[in-house]
């Protein structure tokens, strides 16, 4: 009689295809492991970059209150870092030496970052598109096949949509305003439209690692099929604020009921990865101050704690004598 | 003969692959091998779970609840974290 038995591997692939998520003690092979700890880190160092080019306009919002809600999605950025550090955790990556490979420039973070803040105009901008685009990519997420990833990516969705709106907001404040302000909010759609379309990644046909995450279900699009609902969905939203999209070859096709669009340039594309964008340097400079900087601050705090459970201890001894 | 009482353990139990570990209640056991068997007898007799955690209750540090108003009261005036916070029109579809 032939014995059907699997393997782990075949065992594992199973579970996959019927949806069932592989949690942290279950048997996993090393390259699902490892693909996961790589885009979960890079995922982690996004938000945590991402901090940097809106930390940039804090102090210059022009009111309070885009002051403090610009400051509440800054924070917000630094706690999704933190959730995103702790699903890799779950994998058995260390947090120091996540930290470490992004400071060596060894592990990647999404290259919009490496792109220049520059008018107020850039806050709405980031907050609508950079952010809208990142919520395509995350809402899948939410059912990767990782359960504490996806767990994770619950709780960042959940606090993204205040982000993009309050983008959305600043844009409609300023396409109502004065001229001055129109031009400004269109000439900041003008700098990031094609960066924000490269965040969705290389096309299909240049992603040799698609075709696998797609089976293991760590992803649930392809780069190009994420591009093109993007597409899609924010061409009506500048129509509505009555701005233009800087694409010429920008086209409704009724045949696929979506839009045609031109092509990104790829050659800049890679030309940031590589890390040779605008802001790079900068970015990854700012990181590792703030970091090296903050060193006495977590030395200070072992050194309290330790200070404290002292106390306790000697406060306990005393009682038990007396 | 020296009557020691059995510590005191906290429970989770993940209900199914993929949702979170929960907290259901408490069990004394002697160590964490019998905890988590016996929250399996206790906890999980209807198959209410496939995963289950216990930590010795003593590990738990808690806030202190007359401390709560003054400790959450940060969040408290910041509506602006609030997606609904933001008008958005209409005509505005995917947001």
């Amino acid at each position: 009689m032939e014995t059907l038995e699997l393997t782990q591997e075949e065992q594992f692939q199973a579970r996959i295809d019927a949806d069932v998520r592989i949690e942290p003690k279950d048997w996993m092979p090393d390259a699902y492991r490892k693909t996961l700890i790589r885009q979960i880190s890079q995922h982690a160092h996004s938000e945590l970059v991402g901090m940097l080019p809106e930390g940039n306009w804090i102090t210059r919002a022009p009111s309070l209150k885009r002051k403090s809600i610009l400051l509440s999605k800054v924070q917000d950025e630094a706690g999704h870092g933190l959730y995103l550090y702790s699903a890799a955790e779950t994998l058995g990556a260390s947090r120091d030496q996540m930290l470490a490979d992004l400071h060596s420039g060894k592990a990647k973070y999404s290259s919009i970052f490496n792109y220049p803040t520059l008018s107020w105009a850039d806050m709405g901008t980031v907050g609508w598109l950079v952010d809208g685009a990142a919520i395509l990519n995350q809402v899948p997420l939410c059912r990767t096949s990782y359960g504490p990833y996806a767990r994770a990516m619950v709780r960042v969705c959940k606090e993204e949509s205040f982000h993009q709106r309050q983008g959305f907001e600043i844009m409609q404040t300023l396409c109502e305003g004065a001229p001055e302000q129109k031009a400004m909010a269109q000439e900041a759609l003008n700098r990031w439209w094609w960066p924000t379309l490269m965040m969705f990644g290389p096309k299909d046909a240049d992603s040799p690692n698609t075709a696998q995450s797609m089976n293991w279900r760590i992803k649930r699009f392809t780069n190009d099929e994420l591009r093109q609902k993007f597409v899609d969905m924010m061409v009506p939203q500048a129509e509505f604020l009555g701005l233009t999209v800087p694409d010429p070859n920008l086209k409704w096709n009724e045949a696929k009921s979506g839009y045609d669009f031109g092509e990104v340039d790829w050659e800049e594309f890679w030309n940031v990865v590589k890390g040779n964008g605008m802001c790079n340097k900068d970015r990854l400079g700012a990181r590792v101050k703030a970091h090296e900087e903050g060193a006495w601050v977590r030395e200070a705090a072992l050194a309290h704690a330790a200070k404290r459970k002292q106390r306790t201890e000697q406060a306990e001894a005393v009682q038990q004598v007396a | 003969m020296t009557q020691h009482e059995w510590p005191l353990w906290e429970v989770f139990i993940r209900s199914k692959q993929g949702l979170d570990h929960k907290h259901v209640g408490s069990l004394h056991a002697a160590d964490a091998a019998m905890a988590i068997q016996n929250a399996r007898d206790v906890y999980t007799r209807r198959m209410e779970g496939i995963s289950i955690w216990v930590v010795e209750s003593k590990h738990v540090h808690a806030s202190n609840p007359d401390d709560a108003a003054a400790f959450f009261d940060p969040a408290n005036d910041k509506v602006y974290r609030h997606p609904t916070f933001y008008e958005v029109p209409d005509a505005i579809k995917h947001m």
